[in-house]
């Protein structure tokens, strides 16, 4: 393997852990539950995108025959990972979990009273919405 | 509502899964009848549970959309990891809703994934009359902006690729 495929494969696996890295900072320390979903499922699409090209590549090169299999994680990660998302923000609307984002109102509907009780929790201490989750 | 059986109801399901089946298995000609096989009998099958089958209007632009969510996603991922790794009191995180014009489940799942795909917005519930979808925005200073560039850049080519024309 010549040493430039090297060189590219080596920077893709690094911009990938890079993200995944971000992904797993952003879900440690952002401060409450729907600023954390947004870690790892964000920088994971990245991160694993970058790991499967240099993947690709290099089994590419190694076997001298183009490698596509790994697109089929891509896909898979790009079907389930949205709904995965989705289902778990949902749950947490409608179990009420504490959290510090405004939420504004375009049109007035059954919820807005809900929606109105979920601001308040703002002025809730930071400790409570930590146990919540 | 009874529809006849037809013999191949999801074509483009059908090419898709034959794809993903020679791709996990390597190619072969073996590999290619079974696949084919599987990729028919499988929507004929299933067929009653999914009787509204998906048709894409204009593929070419279809193609095209998935390019420019890839972009997206690329330059949204360094924005959010800049975000992240920033002070976090700075964001301004908030729920907003989209007004959908889009009718569809399938096309309502495709711009929902779209949404919680591209970093820095996360769709969290689709309200009760499948008219807005509510979005969780990391850091979102400008709603009605960002309310409209999704209207505008997603919602827009997914109605010309999925649904049909407005009359």
């Amino acid at each position: 393997m010549p040493f430039w495929i090297e060189v590219i494969v080596s920077l893709f696996l690094l911009l990938g852990a890079f993200f995944a890295l971000v992904g797993s900072i952003g879900l440690a320390k952002l401060p409450d539950f729907f600023r954390r979903l947004h870690g790892p499922t964000k920088a994971t699409t990245l991160g694993v995108g970058g790991m499967i090209l240099g993947s690709m590549l290099y089994f590419t090169f190694l076997n001298n025959e183009l490698q596509f299999q790994e697109l089929l994680i891509t896909l898979f990660l790009f079907i389930t990972a949205p709904a995965s998302a989705h289902i778990v923000a949902k749950a947490a609307l409608h179990l009420k979990i504490q959290h510090k984002a405004k939420h504004t109102e375009t049109q007035d509907d059954a919820n807005a009273g809900k929606k109105k009780a979920k601001a308040k929790a703002i002025e809730k201490p930071e400790s409570n919405a930590e146990s919540a989750e | 509502m009874k529809t006849r059986k037809r013999l191949i109801p999801h074509p483009v399901l059908s090419l898709l899964m034959l794809l993903a089946w020679l791709l996990l298995n390597s190619f072969s000609m073996g590999h290619l009848v079974l696949g084919s096989l599987l990729a028919l009998a499988i929507p004929y099958l299933i067929q009653d549970f999914w009787p509204n089958a998906v048709k894409v209007h204009k593929p070419l632009q279809l193609v095209w959309y998935i390019l420019k969510v890839l972009g997206d996603i690329m330059i949204a991922n360094f924005i959010v990891a800049k975000q992240i790794l920033g002070p976090s009191s700075r964001l301004n995180a908030v729920f907003f809703e989209i007004p959908l014009e889009v009718k569809n489940d399938f096309t309502i799942s495709v711009l929902a994934g779209t949404i919680s795909l591209t970093p820095g917005t996360v769709s969290a519930d689709l309200s009760k009359d499948r008219k807005r979808l509510i979005v969780h925005g990391l850091n979102v200073t400008d709603i009605e902006g960002e309310i409209a560039k999704i209207k505008q850049r997603y919602e827009a080519p997914l109605k010309e690729i999925f649904e049909c024309c407005p009359t």
